[in-house]
């Protein structure tokens, strides 16, 4: 018969291979729905490739594309580790996106060193502010928050439509729904010339570094972990779980909120009910092909930004669907996670004792 | 005030508040189902996508109404044993596995529609289920209309709420599904499989699950859109758990929100100038999440939801 029994610790080699394969597999499986489509194999390939390094300015797009990744990965990856289950970066992220406008589309003139912090500062704490609701909700009457962040990605939404129609509606935007643009102060610089990508991405970076410090190095961090892998057994331990858990969610909201400035304030200007194609729920394949380690993060945001960006060209060269995209994305997540499992358990046989039925 | 009453007692408003519910009926029974066995599946709102993508493409090829219906179970059959692998023999979690599958399942519809209707402005419709109008019975008063001209696929909604709740409660099969649920151990001392039970509650569950999402695009509509769902997968999930997973409960509460639904629908032609038209579709996310919270505490949790369980090791 066969038998599933835990390994000792899983390698090194497993933990950092399993996720690489997993997206290599993902994207060879890519061939049957290309396939389907009635695509050329190689040629959709090489497309997708040419997307992605066939110039400096398709390089610096998968650039520009991961970073919103990047935020809503590291969101998604700590409130993980904690075992809070946040599936509300997506609306985080318009709140986010909302408060940065709010507060530079002209509500306050000042300059640039002083605007853009005040963006950033609002943003992040109106996604923090996002997660801290469904966090109590849980808490204080153990209302699971899986289903409730889910269930107000759908309410911000909706509330972003009525501010795009309401207080935010930007008077000169010929009747479309959509707000002022910030002020050109308040903007993210870019990084380079006549190329989309901006401070950003940097400002993504460098959350991913300080990410990774705190969890592995810090006592927040260490308690947080301690939450996630045992809750009953850190709070034996004087952890209080649910302030640590609050910490948590608030971080994790924060970093979901810095996905939506990032996108309104380094890309598009101003802001409208399409400004995120899912980067919310993305985020989430983006943490767990890192394995929720936060510096694992920036290379598998990277990953998946080639994929879209790379999925995107290919699509608009041959005439695939680009919900190709999407689809080598889920891929991966299923993946990684069968991938996982072999990290941590291996399959044997055994011969069944005499007498015992199967 | 008397706006208010009259909108109740109309027989419209109550044969609305039917028809609106029957997705979330189908939805509740199928979370229910798997939700019992001990797994939780978030696959939901992907497997009413594909639901909904394949009962109507069915339709479109030429596959009859009924005919859509079983291709619409079969494929949400499909998506649940993707699940059940995943969270049962694999034991790996539930909500990422939950996620992953709606995810997956949504972008194959997707992409299956774009790359068979590559440049549609106007998607294709299908001639939709018709009302079942029984004859006598439908001129009743007031239960005639509510009840007696709904389509066939309410009504077989409405018989699955009897059927899961027979099952679970009268007969052995059920039995062990709710003590697979409760108590694997107990289960696998008997002599039962614990994994071939769990399947087969997904595999079961998912299946009504895309009956859910059939119901749109073949009776609500006529038609599939992007992002027709809109939630309702995520929406039956907080209704499971108001109901306490029990089925009769699971319907009361979906037809609640049926009512609900199609209550404010009146309300914002009666008032709505006053306030924006959002507050309205914001209300039904907000009821689900009222429910959950008024309930979570004292539902009745399936104890081993949530738990993997492998063979041997206690």
């Amino acid at each position: 018969m066969i038998r599933i029994e835990p390994r000792q610790a899983p390698s090194r080699l497993m933990t950092l291979g399993i996720p690489v394969l997993s997206a290599v597999v993902a994207l060879a499986l890519a061939a049957i729905p290309l396939a389907f489509a009635g695509a050329g194999i190689a040629t959709a390939y090489q497309e997708m490739f040419k997307g992605i390094f066939g110039s400096v300015f398709a390089f610096t797009e998968m650039l520009t594309r991961a970073t919103p990744l990047i935020f809503t990965g590291l969101a998604a990856a700590l409130a993980f580790r904690a075992r809070l289950w946040n599936i509300g970066a997506e609306g985080q992220l318009y709140l986010g996106a909302m408060a940065a406008v709010a507060v530079g589309a002209g509500a306050v003139d000042a300059p640039g060193f002083v605007l853009i912090p005040l963006v950033i500062l609002f943003g992040c704490a109106a996604g923090a502010v996002g997660m801290a609701v469904p966090t109590v909700l849980k808490s204080r009457f153990g209302a699971d928050e899986v289903v409730t962040t889910l269930l107000l990605n759908f309410v911000i939404l909706i509330f972003l439509q009525m501010m795009l129609e309401g207080p935010l509606k930007d008077p000169m935007g010929l009747g479309w729904p959509q707000s002022p643009p910030i002020l050109d102060q308040g903007m993210l610089p870019p990084l380079m010339d006549r190329m989309r990508v901006h401070s950003g991405f940097i400002i993504a970076l460098v959350a991913a570094g300080v990410a990774q410090f705190m969890l592995v190095r810090s006592v927040w961090g260490f308690k947080l972990r301690a939450v996630g892998e045992n809750a009953a057994a850190a709070r034996h331990a004087g952890i209080r779980v649910n302030r640590s858990m609050m910490s948590v969610a608030l971080v994790s909201g924060a970093l979901a909120g810095m996905a939506g400035v990032s996108e309104v304030a380094g890309l598009k200007g101003y802001l409208t009910a399409d400004l995120s194609p899912g980067f919310g729920y993305t985020g989430i394949v983006v943490a767990m092909l890192a394995g929720l380690s936060p510096a694992g993060v920036v290379v598998s945001a990277l990953f998946i930004a080639s994929v879209f960006v790379g999925a995107d060209s290919m699509s608009r060269a041959m005439g695939v669907s680009s919900y190709l995209a999407d689809l080598v994305v889920s891929m991966s997540l299923i993946c990684v996670l069968i991938g996982g499992f072999t990290a941590r358990y291996r399959i044997t046989r055994v011969k069944p004792l005499r007498g015992e039925g199967a | 005030m008397m706006d208010i009453l009259q909108i109740l007692l109309s027989e419209s408003f109550w044969a609305a508040s039917l028809r609106i519910a029957t997705p979330l009926i189908f939805g509740v029974l199928g979370a229910l189902l798997c939700e019992k066995s001990g797994v939780l599946n978030l696959g939901i709102e992907g497997i009413f996508v594909a639901g909904a993508m394949a009962g109507w493409m069915a339709v479109w090829l030429g596959a009859g109404l009924w005919g859509g219906v079983i291709v619409a179970a079969l494929v949400g059959a499909f998506f649940g044993l993707i699940h059940a692998i995943l969270t049962v023999p694999l034991g790996l979690s539930q909500h990422v596995s939950g996620l992953g599958v709606t995810m997956f399942a949504t972008s194959v519809s997707y992409f299956v529609y774009r790359t068979a209707l590559p440049n549609v402005s106007s998607p294709p419709r299908i001639e939709p289920f018709q009302v079942l109008d029984i004859p006598i019975l439908s001129e009743l008063p007031f239960l005639g209309p509510v009840l007696f001209q709904q389509t066939g696929l309410t009504w077989l909604a409405i018989f699955m709420v009897g059927s899961v709740w027979y099952v679970m409660n009268r007969t052995p099969l059920g039995v062990a599904i709710q003590a697979v649920g409760d108590n694997p151990d107990s289960v696998d001392a008997q002599g039962l499989s614990v994994y071939g039970l769990r399947i087969g509650a997904v595999v079961a569950g998912s299946a009504l699950m895309a009956l859910g999402g059939a119901f749109l695009t073949m009776s609500a509509f006529d038609a599939f859109f992007f992002g027709m769902v809109n939630g309702r997968g995520w929406v039956c999930i907080a209704l499971v758990i108001f109901a306490s997973w029990r089925p009769g409960k699971a319907f009361l509460g979906a037809l609640l929100f049926g009512a609900f639904d199609a209550f404010q629908v009146r309300l914002q032609t009666e008032v709505g100038a006053l306030v924006p038209g959002q507050v309205f579709l914001m209300a039904p996310y907000i009821l689900s999440i009222i429910a959950l919270v008024v309930a979570a505490r004292s539902a009745d949790y399936p104890r081993a939801l949530l738990t993997p369980w492998f063979k041997g090791q206690r």
